[in-house]
Protein backbone atom coordinates (compact mmCIF):
# COMPACT_ATOMS: atom_id res chain seq x y z
CA UNK A 1 0.00 0.00 0.00
CA UNK A 2 1.23 3.25 -0.91
CA UNK A 3 1.96 5.05 2.73
CA UNK A 4 2.49 9.25 1.65
CA UNK A 5 0.39 10.39 -1.11
CA UNK A 6 -0.79 14.49 -1.78
CA UNK A 7 -4.18 15.34 -1.77
CA UNK A 8 -5.33 18.13 -4.24
CA UNK A 9 -9.01 18.04 -2.47
CA UNK A 10 -9.92 17.96 1.59
CA UNK A 11 -8.65 14.99 3.32
CA UNK A 12 -10.49 13.56 6.81
CA UNK A 13 -9.06 12.09 10.28
CA UNK A 14 -11.63 9.28 9.51
CA UNK A 15 -10.40 8.38 5.71
CA UNK A 16 -6.97 7.94 7.93
CA UNK A 17 -7.86 6.14 10.84
CA UNK A 18 -9.29 3.75 8.25
CA UNK A 19 -6.72 3.18 6.66
CA UNK A 20 -3.92 2.68 9.04
CA UNK A 21 -6.97 0.17 11.06
CA UNK A 22 -5.19 -3.43 12.01
CA UNK A 23 -6.58 -6.20 14.18
CA UNK A 24 -3.17 -6.52 15.76
CA UNK A 25 -2.92 -2.88 16.72
CA UNK A 26 -4.03 -2.28 20.49
CA UNK A 27 -2.95 1.60 19.66
CA UNK A 28 -4.21 4.72 17.23
CA UNK A 29 -2.22 7.95 17.07
CA UNK A 30 -2.96 10.86 14.81
CA UNK A 31 -1.42 14.01 14.13
CA UNK A 32 -3.24 16.38 12.12
CA UNK A 33 -2.03 20.24 11.04
CA UNK A 34 -4.24 22.81 10.73
CA UNK A 35 -4.11 26.14 9.40
CA UNK A 36 -4.02 28.73 11.22
CA UNK A 37 -4.81 32.87 10.81
CA UNK A 38 -1.11 33.68 12.08
CA UNK A 39 1.98 33.30 12.22
CA UNK A 40 5.14 35.45 13.14
CA UNK A 41 2.60 38.53 14.39
CA UNK A 42 1.56 38.61 11.15
CA UNK A 43 -2.86 37.93 9.93
CA UNK A 44 -2.89 35.02 7.60
CA UNK A 45 -6.01 34.67 5.74
CA UNK A 46 -5.41 31.40 3.27
CA UNK A 47 -2.21 29.27 2.60
CA UNK A 48 -1.15 28.19 -0.91
CA UNK A 49 0.95 24.64 -1.02
CA UNK A 50 2.98 23.38 -3.61
CA UNK A 51 4.93 20.16 -3.95
CA UNK A 52 7.48 18.60 -5.89
CA UNK A 53 5.47 15.33 -5.77
CA UNK A 54 7.53 12.85 -7.62
CA UNK A 55 10.20 13.23 -5.32
CA UNK A 56 7.95 14.39 -2.32
CA UNK A 57 6.54 10.97 -2.60
CA UNK A 58 9.57 9.17 -2.95
CA UNK A 59 10.84 11.09 0.11
CA UNK A 60 7.87 10.76 2.64
CA UNK A 61 7.86 7.23 1.40
CA UNK A 62 11.47 6.89 2.49
CA UNK A 63 10.44 8.69 5.94
CA UNK A 64 7.87 5.93 6.85
CA UNK A 65 10.39 3.10 6.08
CA UNK A 66 12.52 4.67 8.67
CA UNK A 67 9.74 5.02 11.11
CA UNK A 68 8.83 1.12 10.29
CA UNK A 69 12.59 0.39 11.04
CA UNK A 70 12.69 2.33 14.15
CA UNK A 71 9.69 1.69 16.12
CA UNK A 72 8.51 -2.16 15.16
CA UNK A 73 5.14 -3.04 13.69
CA UNK A 74 2.84 -0.70 12.62
CA UNK A 75 0.38 0.75 10.07
CA UNK A 76 1.21 4.12 8.78
CA UNK A 77 -0.44 6.95 6.89
CA UNK A 78 0.47 10.53 5.64
CA UNK A 79 -1.30 12.80 3.48
CA UNK A 80 -0.20 16.19 2.67
CA UNK A 81 -2.92 18.52 1.19
CA UNK A 82 -1.78 21.31 -2.04
CA UNK A 83 -3.54 23.86 -3.29
CA UNK A 84 -5.77 26.56 -1.73
CA UNK A 85 -6.25 26.33 2.25
CA UNK A 86 -8.58 28.16 3.97
CA UNK A 87 -8.31 28.80 7.79
CA UNK A 88 -9.22 25.54 10.02
CA UNK A 89 -8.64 22.97 6.79
CA UNK A 90 -6.44 20.50 7.33
CA UNK A 91 -3.25 20.51 5.42
CA UNK A 92 -1.41 17.32 7.33
CA UNK A 93 -2.59 14.32 9.05
CA UNK A 94 -0.07 11.63 10.28
CA UNK A 95 -2.09 8.09 11.80
CA UNK A 96 -0.45 5.44 13.03
CA UNK A 97 -1.55 2.25 14.39
CA UNK A 98 0.83 -0.36 16.28
CA UNK A 99 0.04 -2.98 19.10
CA UNK A 100 1.03 -0.63 21.84
CA UNK A 101 0.99 3.22 22.34
CA UNK A 102 4.45 4.44 22.95
CA UNK A 103 5.18 3.21 19.43
CA UNK A 104 2.68 4.85 18.05
CA UNK A 105 3.69 7.99 19.58
CA UNK A 106 6.90 7.92 18.60
CA UNK A 107 6.23 7.39 15.11
CA UNK A 108 3.59 10.04 14.28
CA UNK A 109 6.36 12.38 16.31
CA UNK A 110 9.02 11.01 14.13
CA UNK A 111 7.00 11.34 10.65
CA UNK A 112 5.57 14.73 11.31
CA UNK A 113 9.12 16.37 12.20
CA UNK A 114 10.80 14.31 9.47
CA UNK A 115 7.99 15.29 6.47
CA UNK A 116 8.26 18.95 7.51
CA UNK A 117 12.05 19.33 7.18
CA UNK A 118 12.71 16.99 4.25
CA UNK A 119 9.85 16.92 1.81
CA UNK A 120 10.07 19.18 -0.85
CA UNK A 121 6.50 21.16 -0.01
CA UNK A 122 6.35 25.20 -0.23
CA UNK A 123 3.68 27.42 2.03
CA UNK A 124 2.78 30.54 0.54
CA UNK A 125 0.96 32.49 3.60
CA UNK A 126 -1.19 35.48 2.24
CA UNK A 127 -1.67 38.03 4.21
CA UNK A 128 -4.52 41.32 5.77
CA UNK A 129 -2.88 43.09 3.85
CA UNK A 130 -2.72 42.22 0.35
CA UNK A 131 0.67 40.82 0.49
CA UNK A 132 1.86 37.36 0.37
CA UNK A 133 4.97 35.29 1.03
CA UNK A 134 7.08 31.64 0.66
CA UNK A 135 7.66 30.69 4.09
CA UNK A 136 11.53 30.16 4.96
CA UNK A 137 12.00 31.31 1.39
CA UNK A 138 12.57 35.31 2.36
CA UNK A 139 16.39 35.09 1.27
CA UNK A 140 15.73 33.23 -2.06
CA UNK A 141 15.80 35.77 -4.57
CA UNK A 142 18.97 37.99 -5.38
CA UNK A 143 17.13 41.56 -4.42
CA UNK A 144 16.28 40.32 -0.98
CA UNK A 145 19.44 38.94 -0.42
CA UNK A 146 20.90 42.70 -1.53
CA UNK A 147 18.58 44.62 0.34
CA UNK A 148 19.48 42.50 3.79
CA UNK A 149 23.56 43.76 3.18
CA UNK B 1 26.68 22.14 -25.31
CA UNK B 2 24.11 19.67 -23.60
CA UNK B 3 20.10 20.21 -23.51
CA UNK B 4 19.10 20.16 -20.18
CA UNK B 5 15.16 19.88 -18.58
CA UNK B 6 14.55 22.46 -15.67
CA UNK B 7 12.02 22.45 -13.45
CA UNK B 8 11.20 25.34 -11.20
CA UNK B 9 8.79 25.02 -8.36
CA UNK B 10 7.52 28.06 -5.68
CA UNK B 11 9.76 30.75 -5.38
CA UNK B 12 11.94 30.02 -8.01
CA UNK B 13 9.18 29.40 -10.71
CA UNK B 14 7.78 32.85 -9.72
CA UNK B 15 11.80 34.13 -10.39
CA UNK B 16 11.66 32.19 -13.27
CA UNK B 17 8.02 32.97 -14.46
CA UNK B 18 7.73 29.49 -15.66
CA UNK B 19 7.32 25.85 -13.98
CA UNK B 20 9.92 24.38 -17.17
CA UNK B 21 11.97 25.06 -19.56
CA UNK B 22 14.63 23.10 -21.59
CA UNK B 23 18.30 25.08 -22.08
CA UNK B 24 21.37 25.16 -23.83
CA UNK B 25 24.68 25.06 -21.75
CA UNK B 26 27.77 24.30 -21.25
CA UNK B 27 27.80 24.14 -17.59
CA UNK B 28 29.64 21.26 -16.73
CA UNK B 29 28.10 20.95 -13.27
CA UNK B 30 24.64 20.95 -11.91
CA UNK B 31 26.19 24.01 -9.65
CA UNK B 32 27.73 25.59 -12.52
CA UNK B 33 23.81 25.28 -14.15
CA UNK B 34 22.68 27.16 -11.11
CA UNK B 35 24.89 30.00 -11.69
CA UNK B 36 23.75 30.49 -14.83
CA UNK B 37 20.30 30.67 -13.86
CA UNK B 38 20.61 32.36 -11.10
CA UNK B 39 22.02 34.83 -12.56
CA UNK B 40 19.68 35.37 -15.51
CA UNK B 41 16.84 35.13 -12.62
CA UNK B 42 17.64 36.82 -10.25
CA UNK B 43 17.82 33.46 -7.63
CA UNK B 44 20.08 34.11 -4.33
CA UNK B 45 23.03 31.56 -3.82
CA UNK B 46 22.53 27.96 -3.98
CA UNK B 47 24.31 27.54 0.11
CA UNK B 48 20.19 28.33 0.58
CA UNK B 49 18.84 25.51 -1.32
CA UNK B 50 19.05 21.65 -2.42
CA UNK B 51 18.89 19.96 -6.31
CA UNK B 52 17.63 17.34 -7.62
CA UNK B 53 18.70 15.23 -10.67
CA UNK B 54 16.27 12.80 -12.59
CA UNK B 55 13.59 13.17 -9.32
CA UNK B 56 16.59 12.29 -6.93
CA UNK B 57 17.94 14.61 -4.13
CA UNK B 58 22.20 15.12 -5.77
CA UNK B 59 24.57 17.01 -5.50
CA UNK B 60 25.77 20.54 -6.51
CA UNK B 61 29.29 19.23 -8.29
CA UNK B 62 27.54 16.28 -9.92
CA UNK B 63 28.57 16.37 -13.63
CA UNK B 64 25.25 17.35 -15.90
CA UNK B 65 24.45 14.70 -19.17
CA UNK B 66 22.66 15.45 -21.76
CA UNK B 67 19.01 15.17 -21.34
CA UNK B 68 19.07 15.18 -17.10
CA UNK B 69 16.40 16.97 -16.05
CA UNK B 70 17.22 19.42 -13.02
CA UNK B 71 14.72 20.64 -10.27
CA UNK B 72 16.22 23.23 -7.71
CA UNK B 73 14.73 23.04 -4.05
CA UNK B 74 14.46 26.11 -1.97
CA UNK B 75 13.64 26.18 1.53
CA UNK B 76 10.64 23.46 2.49
CA UNK B 77 7.93 24.61 4.66
CA UNK B 78 5.05 21.57 4.75
CA UNK B 79 3.22 20.89 7.51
Amino acid sequence: MKRFAFAHESVSGEQVRRLVADDASGAFVAFEGWVRDHNEGRRVLRLEYEAYETLGVKEGERIIREAQERFGTASMYCVHRLGLLEIGDIAVIVGISTPHRDEAFAACRYIIDEVKHRVPIWKKEHYDNGDSGWVNCERCSAAAHEHDS
Amino acid sequence: MILIRIEYFAILRELAGRSTEEVHTEAGTVGELFDELAERYAFSSMKTMKVAINDEFGEWDAPLREGDSIAFIPPVAGG
